[in-house]
């Protein structure tokens, strides 16, 4: 069972035999629906590649997951498992959305941004280092304390809005839209390339949150707290043995993985609706999940596990369009047996496979 | 500040929907106290929730049978546990991961599945009379509504009430009688504090706690029962709205006790019931907003882990996945 097994089946074919798994059962749920799983397919692709606006819709949604899922991520390096995205997202979008409304009579976009990501990513960071605190200091459970803490941030929220931040008069629950200069810029330089992309949400934050997983990379890989991180996160006895402050790294690493949920807020608040709203992260936080298992915990996978996501996000609307029979919440489905089978049940084949290898060297050796 | 002595209605009215509140966080709230118990943590007790409160609306409402709806719903929470069962326990997964996909893919399922047989959207349709279970008229209650007020309201709280109301409370000394004074219940804390214990004296690991991960399924069944059959006529989408997660706060906040879940429970339920009459109320000269009282559970639970109220200590082996060593 604890076999040595080579890298790439690891790291490869095994992840590989779990997604594949994944979507198998979910193709077998199509075709109890009655419906056809190829066809399915065709219809999620189509919607998500096959024209600008929809492209511009997948990419929206990829930049979320890729924020979100680069928060999961994060602490899990430090094995700590941060449920709170949805709650650090939400919050991250307050941030981003006052510095908007402080600003954006005196200051354009780009004026504005600095502020709008120190602010988000901030709030985002305070929201997930206070269970930080609270596990380094109390032991704590992070995972329940940052399930409770998305749930107390949606009340704050409903509160904030309504008390402070609606427009008297209106009935809707949502702040002033911002002045238009201080709205984050759509990706028209793509408009060349595909045609029709700026009418989507699409926008620049999708470049923040590639900039956002170098940033990871670097952080993780190439510096010394990084490396007190994935020392803590392998043994936390090994660390304390080592000298480092096991405090340090739980605290300040939950606080850069609520900081990154947090910088999703620029997406949606800064560069779609342009105004604080209810429910700001719509899941986002939960994909993350999703995304950062898929992804290894690694940016460079998690901008691909993104991307599968924010395909199935956009292309689910396609698909329920084209087969009422199928809603969009076959894609929460999909999120569900994607986390069961490449998280939950990741070693399933593994035995299977190590048998395999084993009986291969038997024969070479 | 009104005053300060309700009249008989309100009470009436606050004590009934605290009780029906309360009941299906606390058929929820035991089921997870099993599987904690046992060391397998559960935060898919909202998912379990959800698919046990859709089987049951669409069987009854496909059958017309209460009865045949019950079991469907405890059926299906069921084979959700025994999923996050395979998952824990016979594959050692990550028991919180788990507890995640739970709750997706049953949230996702019952809204495909629900718009596939009915066409509404991923709603059903009204359930048939014969197929709720939303209480009553019972044996007594001519002789109750003979004695005035008082009676009517004896007969409001306690008489009129669904079955489930009645299976949830009677589960709580039920539940005590297990865990404390049966050789199954002294195991399953075992199993939960030292499996490796439990090993050595010759009692299966795994055994012990698929029976505790179904016995939570079962709790979760009742507990969907409830909400689709009893308090609504019906499913409607993502109906659990976090009962799942206020019922894992409540036994947190019980320690993983059973009848400090039911006060826990009820704590949790009176405030939601009380939430509109909060509503606008001043207490030293501060109006309590309305979404401080809905976020009150998740807050004292908080403030517990942070210590200010005592210590909860999770069951020591929780979230570990056995590996017998050979």
């Amino acid at each position: 069972m604890n076999k040595d097994l080579p890298g790439w089946v690891d790291f490869g074919l095994l992840p590989l035999l779990n997604l594949l798994t994944a979507f198998l059962v979910a193709g077998i749920v199509v075709l109890a629906i009655g419906e056809n799983p190829l066809e399915a397919v065709r219809h999620i692709l189509y919607g998500a590649f096959g024209y600008g606006n929809g492209v511009g819709y997948t990419l929206f949604y990829t930049t979320n997951f890729i924020f979100t899922g680069l928060a999961v991520a994060v602490a899990f390096h430090a094995s700590q498992f941060n449920i709170g995205g949805e709650g650090q997202a939400y919050l991250g979008g307050l941030g981003v959305g006052l510095a908007c409304l402080m600003l954006d009579q005196y200051l354009p976009w780009w004026g504005i941004l600095p502020v709008a990501i120190l602010l988000g990513a901030s709030f985002g960071a305070i929201w997930g280092a206070i269970p930080g605190i609270l596990y380094a200091k109390r032991g704590a459970h992070v995972v329940i304390t940052t399930i409770m803490f998305n749930f107390i941030s949606f009340s704050l929220m409903n509160y904030i809005i309504n008390e402070y931040l609606k427009m008297p008069g209106n009935a809707s629950v949502q702040s002033r839209t911002f002045e238009q200069s201080a709205w984050m810029p759509k990706l028209t330089w793509l408009e060349g390339v595909m045609p029709g992309i700026s009418t989507s949400p699409a926008n620049l934050s999708f470049v923040i949150a590639l900039i956002a997983c170098v940033f990871v990379y670097i952080l993780i890989w190439r510096t010394k707290f990084g490396y007190e991180v994935r020392v803590y996160g392998a043994s936390p006895s090994a660390a304390r043995y080592a000298g480092i402050s096991t405090t340090r790294v739980v605290v300040l690493t939950m606080a850069i993985s609520g900081g990154l949920a947090g910088l999703m807020g620029l997406n949606p608040v800064m560069g779609d609706q342009t105004r604080i709203f209810l429910d700001i992260p719509q899941q986002a936080g939960f994909v993350g999940i999703a995304v950062a298992l898929m992804g290894r915990s690694h940016p460079l996978w998690i901008v691909f596990a993104a991307l599968l996501f924010g395909t199935l996000y956009q292309g689910g609307a396609e698909l329920a369009f084209e087969m009422p029979s199928i809603t969009r919440d076959m894609v929460v489905v999909i999120q569900g047996l994607v986390i069961l089978f490449a998280g939950a049940m990741e070693f399933m084949f593994r035995p299977w496979v190590a048998r395999a290898f084993s009986m291969r060297e038997q024969e070479n050796g | 500040m009104g005053d300060f002595i309700p009249d008989l209605s309100t009470v009436v009215a606050l004590t009934d929907g605290t009780l029906r509140g309360a009941t299906p966080l606390l058929l929820a709230c035991l089921a997870g106290l099993y599987s904690e118990r046992s060391g397998v943590f559960d935060i898919g007790l909202e998912g379990k929730i959800l698919i046990a409160a859709f089987a049951g609306a669409t069987v009854g409402i496909l059958t017309g049978s209460a009865l045949i709806a019950v079991l469907a719903a405890i059926a299906a929470s069921t084979l959700f546990a025994l999923i996050h069962g395979v998952a824990c326990i016979t594959f050692r997964g990550n028991q919180i991961v788990s507890g995640v996909a739970i709750n997706f893919l049953a949230l996702g399922l019952a809204a495909v599945a629900g718009n596939a047989i009915f066409s509404m959207g991923g709603r059903t349709p009204q359930l048939p009379a014969s197929a709720r279970l939303n209480g009553g008229d019972s044996w007594f209650t001519p002789m109750l509504e003979g004695m005035g007020r008082y009676g009517q309201a004896v007969e409001d709280i306690a008489f009129d009430q669904s079955i489930f109301v009645y299976i949830a409370f009677a589960a709580v000394p039920f539940t005590w009688w297990v865990l404390y004074r049966t050789r199954f219940g002294m195991r399953l804390r075992a199993v939960g504090e030292n499996p490796a214990a439990v090993d050595t004296a010759g009692i299966s690991v795994t055994g012990l706690r698929y029976r505790a991960v179904i016995c939570a399924g079962v709790l979760c069944g009742l507990s969907g029962a409830t909400l689709s059959m009893a308090l609504n006529s019906g499913y409607i989408n993502n109906m659990g709205a976090g009962r799942g997660f206020i019922a894992l706060a409540a036994l947190i906040f019980a320690k993983w006790r059973p009848v400090q879940a039911m006060f826990a429970c009820l704590l949790f339920a009176f405030l939601n019931a009380s939430e509109s009459r909060l509503q606008g109320t001043e207490v030293l000269g501060f109006e309590i907003p309305v979404q401080l009282v809905q976020a009150m559970p998740y807050l004292l639970v908080v403030i517990l882990l942070a210590g200010f109220i005592g210590q909860a200590r999770a069951p020591k082996a929780g979230g570990v996945p056995y590996v017998k060593e050979r």
